[in-house]
């Protein structure tokens, strides 16, 4: 393998990042909105987690530049991530989350 | 002396690391002679009930914590660079700081004893035992400190063999053309990073209540008590293949030497030793099967748990074909792997008997699972690191064992722990429950716990035998040589001891097992052909660790000023170590 | 970006960016054994305050979107040491920990009303759940903010040039990181009640 730093093959420019930037300011507007907003009650779980899922992927992938550089940081951090994901959605079924038992 | 203070050779903190979980050893053995002296007899009167809850509390936590983790790390350290063909690991300074971590650490929890007040609430610490209201002693608070600061020693390590096997390997040195022990030394440093997060928070919110009053563990609060057990198992069921997977690494390099013969499906054992850490995170429940967690529960972490086995027995089969047909030595290195195999099998037997729920539920918190514990600890991880003992001394020392007494020892010790711990499976069905300090005679069980504590100072002579050969072997024994015994990986191509630069030139290598394979790998110089600069020493991380274990000991002392101080010599320290001239 | 002086590797990746995003992956477990501790106590309180009583969407947006545009500042500061630009460097490293001062202060508010208003660490579960995760989160900022001043002052010191850029970088995980747990428990603790 050699040297070369993988972040030299694509670099998004200032423009892309204040783009970015613009995005989360939005998506974080909506959600405040949608937590305001009576009609959304029923959805609000889903909505808000679908929401902020896409904050998070993009400031991983762009700003942590995760898009762009070698898969193996990217295995390096989605298996934790999904390991998490799973510990906490089975604590939740232990404890009776999602109406189940003890 | 001041060599090895601020020494970040990961040759010489290896051999810290193994004198220093030897003696912890020896401890943490001196602790179980104790306890099996005072259940020699029914309604003995040798050591108190609080003594004894103190003796199985800290017997538990140093074997795991002191010996077993450490004593592998020895190997970790010593071996892993010179079997990737790198000059040390990645982050030497950081190394060094997790030994310092861990030696003061350890004797934190130790000090504890001066205090009469050694940790009595067992080594899983369950609440509400453990809680400021029921314990309202320092003990639980040297517990709790004492783990958190061993947690940071290993997590450290854990990032720091992570990159050093992923990151500096000779050229051409796949990764699947690793050394078994280096991929299970990967893998358990995957379990490590991950798992000892999760005690961290569980710890935290244990130390919260009983210093600050939260109610993460409080009932009347609304907490649940099984939070603790959750938090803590989720780490603790990865913790056992963090200290079996080494073990069994050790096993795979020693007997395909002793076998003359290349480890059967490397593949397979590659595989299998990932698919355990992996599916190690998916059982940790069945030690809480009287818990009461529901049919549910149960059902799904009784057939994770039977699968597990799986992957394991694979590994047995793998172990048993590279024996079969090979030209077989029986060194005390290979007597210790094969009797790894065998004591694991029996240990293996039982976990599979507690799998199933409504058997555990008979089993569980008797002897029963006492005789499982150490039938794969014991005899699983502790035969594996005296393999690694045995086969690897003459790497680090120059010098072989000798090999009668090596092999007295091995029978010594079998006989003892199949006497110390066979007894156990029926004691723990006929009655005899967990961590209690006498029992009545009308139970049945005192003869067997006789037996049990004869075998008991049958290892502790057994133990004799090794340590005289080591105090006689390490100035006199026989000259080894690169490779006294005809091994496959890059290892026995250095001298022994191996310079600190290891090799004279990285090596390139071409297969598996570089030096049994016919294309033969270019031989190493015996003179580097341009002088190699090797970092000096460091004592930032000596500091640092001092740093840390002082926020421990004011905090047990509940004295607000030693913690900032400490503190603020840790921040400094970092900040030192950090600006510090340190090429690697 | 420019070459720093690089040893060989086996990944051709930089040791100290692989050993962070292994850092990075055991910090997940540890957020995540945080937030599962706090969804899992959610609703069990015996005592009040409660979530809806307490807690300020408003204010803590506010709080939400500096962090967030603290992450902007940042990779702007990486940009900016990537190409040798000293002044806006020294402007947006700066800019960062400023922001992540703020977040902190808007914190400090907080926690000093909520115990005003009766919640406290040891009130109830919400109270311990509460003021341990996103204390938790708050001590990681300003730890992050600690780092960013520092390489501030290594910037005044003329030592940060572009090839201290990966320094930089691994700073900008780090604080990202944050930023994103950050959006996880926004989401999760003051949005989903």
């Amino acid at each position: 393998m050699s040297a070369e730093h993988a972040s030299e093959r694509a670099h998004p420019g200032t423009g892309t990042y204040l783009a970015i930037a613009a995005v989360l300011f939005i998506i974080t507007l909506v959600e405040v909105g949608v937590f305001y907003v009576p009609a959304f009650k029923p959805v609000l779980a889903p909505v808000l987690l679908v929401l902020s899922g896409l904050k998070f992927a993009l400031v991983v992938m762009f700003y942590m530049h995760l898009k762009f550089d070698s898969p193996l940081f990217r295995l390096i951090f989605t298996l934790p991530l999904l390991l998490a994901l799973g510990v906490g959605i089975a604590l939740m079924f232990l404890f009776g989350a999602f109406g189940l038992g003890s | 002396m001041w060599k090895w203070i601020t020494t970040t050779d990961h040759k010489r903190i290896g051999i810290l690391y193994g004198v220093t979980a030897f003696v912890f050893f020896l401890i943490g053995g001196l602790e179980a002679l104790f306890i099996r002296l005072q259940l020699a007899k029914p309604e003995n009167a040798l050591v108190s009930a609080e003594t004894f809850n103190q003796l199985f509390t800290m017997h538990g936590t140093t074997m795991v914590f002191l010996a077993i983790m450490p004593m592998s790390a020895a190997f970790f350290n010593y071996i892993i660079p010179l079997q990737i063909g790198a000059r040390d690991v990645a982050f030497p300074r950081l190394n060094a700081f997790s030994y310092w971590v861990f030696l003061l650490g350890g004797l934190f929890l130790n000090a504890s004893f001066l205090f009469g007040a050694a940790p009595d609430g067992g080594w899983f610490g369950y609440l509400n035992l453990t809680s400021r209201q029921y314990s309202p002693g320092i003990n639980i608070d040297f517990w709790v400190l004492g783990l958190q600061v061993l947690g940071i020693a290993s997590l450290a390590a854990g990032f720091n063999f992570i990159v050093t096997i992923v990151n500096m390997r000779a050229p051409g040195m796949r990764m699947m053309r690793l050394p078994v022990f280096t991929w299970m030394t990967l893998v358990t440093q995957i379990i490590v990073v991950t798992a000892f997060p999760v005690i961290t928070v569980g710890l935290v919110f244990l130390m919260f209540d009983r210093f600050f009053g939260t109610t993460f563990y409080s009932v009347a609060a609304g907490g649940d008590l099984l939070l603790w057990q959750h938090l803590f198992w989720l780490f603790g069921h990865p913790e056992v293949y963090i200290l079996i997977l080494p073990a069994m690494g050790i096993v795979s390099e020693v007997l395909p030497t002793f076998s003359r013969k290349p480890l059967f499906g490397y593949a397979v054992v590659v595989y299998s030793g990932a698919l355990i850490g992996f599916m190690g995170w998916g059982v940790w429940a069945h030690h809480m099967f009287a818990s009461g967690l529901g049919p549910i529960a149960d059902s799904v972490f009784g057939a994770t748990t039977m699968m597990i086995a799986i992957p394991t027995g694979v590994k047995i089969f793998n172990w048993l074909a590279t024996m079969w047909g090979g030209q077989i030595r029986f060194t005390a290195a290979m007597l210790f792997a094969m009797g790894f195999i065998a004591m694991f099998v029996i240990g293996g037997l039982s976990g599979v008997m507690h799998s199933s729920p409504p058997a555990d539920l008979q089993q569980t918190d008797t002897y029963f699972v006492v005789a499982h514990i150490h039938y794969v600890l014991f005899g699983g991880a502790i035969q594996g690191l005296f393999a690694g003992i045995y086969y690897w001394f003459p790497k680090m020392t120059g010098r072989l064992l000798n090999e009668k007494l090596g092999k007295v020892h091995f029978w010594v010790m079998l006989v003892g722990m199949n006497l110390a711990f066979f007894p156990m499976h029926f004691i723990g069905l006929l009655g005899m429950p967990r961590r209690i300090y006498t029992y009545r005679a009308e139970l049945g069980v005192a003869d067997m716990n006789l037996v049990s504590t004869i075998g008991a100072h049958i290892i502790a002579v057994s133990l004799l035998f090794f340590i005289y050969n080591v105090w006689r072997s390490w100035r006199k024994g026989e000259v080894a040589g690169n490779d006294p015994w005809g091994g496959a990986t890059l290892e026995w191509t250095i001298p022994s001891p191996p310079p600190e630069y290891n090799f004279t030139v990285i090596p390139e290598v071409l297969s598996r097992l570089p030096r049994w394979s016919v294309t033969q790998m270019k031989a190493i110089p015996d003179v580097p052909p341009e002088p190699i600069h090797m970092p000096g020493g460091s004592y930032w991380p000596v500091v640092a660790a001092v740093g840390i274990i002082g926020m421990a000991s004011g905090a047990v002392a509940h004295t607000l000023w030693i913690v900032l101080a400490s503190g603020a010599l840790l921040v400094f320290s970092i900040f030192r170590w950090a600006f510090e001239p340190f090429e690697v | 970006m420019t070459h720093a002086a690089a040893h060989y590797t086996s990944t051709g990746l930089d040791n100290k960016k692989l050993a962070f995003w292994a850092f990075i992956g055991s910090e997940c477990l540890l957020f995540g054994s945080l937030i599962s501790t706090y969804l899992v106590y959610k609703g069990r309180s015996v005592v009040g305050p409660t979530t809806q009583e307490i807690l300020n969407i408003p204010v803590t947006s506010v709080s939400t979107f500096d962090l967030l545009m603290s992450s902007l500042a940042m990779v702007l500061a990486l940009a900016a040491v990537a190409k040798g630009d000293k002044l806006w460097a020294r402007f947006w490293l700066g800019a960062t920990a400023f922001l992540g001062l703020v977040f902190l202060g808007f914190q400090f508010y907080e926690f000093t009303s909520f115990v005003h208003e009766g919640l406290t660490l040891k009130t109830n579960l919400f109270g311990s759940t509460f003021f341990v995760l996103t204390g938790t989160h708050g001590a990681h900022v300003a730890v992050g903010v600690l780092w960013l001043l520092t390489l501030l002052v290594r910037s005044f010191q003329r030592k940060l040039g572009p090839e201290k850029a990966l320094n930089v970088e691994i700073a900008g995980l780090y604080w990202h990181f944050v930023d994103v747990v950050w959006i996880v428990i926004f989401t999760v603790v003051y949005l989903i009640q």
